[in-house]
């Protein structure tokens, strides 16, 4: 009772925020929102006993890629007002067009197909039971192939985002190593022959 | 205990306000780069839900690449958008209209 309780708590949250990013006049609150709309879903993952990626959720979206949002939305100078044009003119085809996906989704999965009856609930994992062993194993085995594609797929988004927003201005005082390592001996030092000349002591005078 | 189909129709709900939001804000690439993630979260929802029913750990997995991916993605997405305000001065996306003719 309580668990479903707070399922229901939890996707009203959900879906509340979820409106709120979609229709939040500023794209800093849309982000705000969405950072509780992470939340919540992490909320909900925990209920399904994905604890690891649930944590994962909160970690990865909330902690870098919504902050990365909110530096983004934050550091651009944007004037909204014209970005907001054509919202009311496309309301209703998007309200319409949502609706009509929601209903064909709910009378597909509303046949009975997926019920408690058809579809029983799981039993509850036992006290010891380790959410992150198991999925580590999985991963570190059978999937560890496309584990490997995903370390490269964000070693190639790293370089890329690097390379789109590097700029070189005109001006700034930088380093050259190539041209630092090219130099030789003669280019910088000169030696001068010159008689010995006779120093005269502070203490003589 | 509650039933596979009230966290699918969820997920459904998630993806249909996303995807609402994709049509109303047509003019902020922002909004509609955060309307994507809503929708990945929502297929995660999905993956999520149909593991633990059907006592399968790979639907996990899958959420695991489909987070890295969605990293990945928002990363660049949010780096073009920097060197696009650097170069034209507005994310209005129906002012990008050079590739037109």
């Amino acid at each position: 009772m309580f668990v479903q309780l707070v399922f229901y708590v939890l996707g009203a949250v959900l879906v509340a925020s979820a409106v709120a990013v979609i229709t939040a006049r500023n794209p800093v609150h849309s982000a705000l929102f969405l950072v509780l709309a992470f939340f919540t879903s992490a909320g909900i993952w925990l209920l399904l006993e994905a604890e690891f990626l649930a944590i994962v959720l909160v970690l990865v979206y909330v902690g870098a890629v919504m902050v990365l949002f909110l530096f983004v939305v934050m550091m651009l100078d944007v004037n909204l007002a014209p970005l907001r044009e054509g919202f009311i003119r496309y309301l209703p085809v998007g309200a319409a067009v949502a609706v009509v996906v929601v209903v064909e989704i709910a009378l597909v999965i509303g046949a009975s197909g997926f019920d408690l009856g058809s579809m029983p609930a799981p039993p509850a994992h036992e006290a010891g039971y380790s959410n992150t062993k198991e999925l580590g194993a999985l991963l570190y085995t059978v999937y560890v192939y496309p584990f490997e594609i995903a370390g490269a797929i964000l070693l190639v988004a790293i370089v890329a985002a690097i390379a789109l927003t590097m700029r070189r201005r005109s001006g700034v005082k930088t380093q050259d190593p190539a041209r630092q390592v090219e130099v030789r001996r003669a280019d910088r030092v000169r030696i001068v022959r010159m008689p010995a000349e006779k120093r005269e002591r502070v203490s003589d005078r | 205990m509650i039933p596979l189909s009230h966290f699918i129709v969820l997920g459904a709900i998630l993806f249909c306000i996303s995807m609402a939001g994709i049509f109303l804000n047509r003019k902020n690439v922002i909004v509609l780069l955060m309307s994507i993630e809503l929708m990945l979260l929502s297929v995660n929802l999905n993956f999520v839900a149909f593991s633990r029913f059907l006592g399968d750990t790979a639907g996990q997995v899958f959420v695991f690449f489909i987070l890295t991916v969605a990293a990945a993605e928002a990363a660049i997405g949010l780096a073009i958008l920097v060197v696009l305000f650097r170069n034209r001065g507005t994310i209005n996306v129906a002012d990008l209209d050079t590739a037109k003719g």
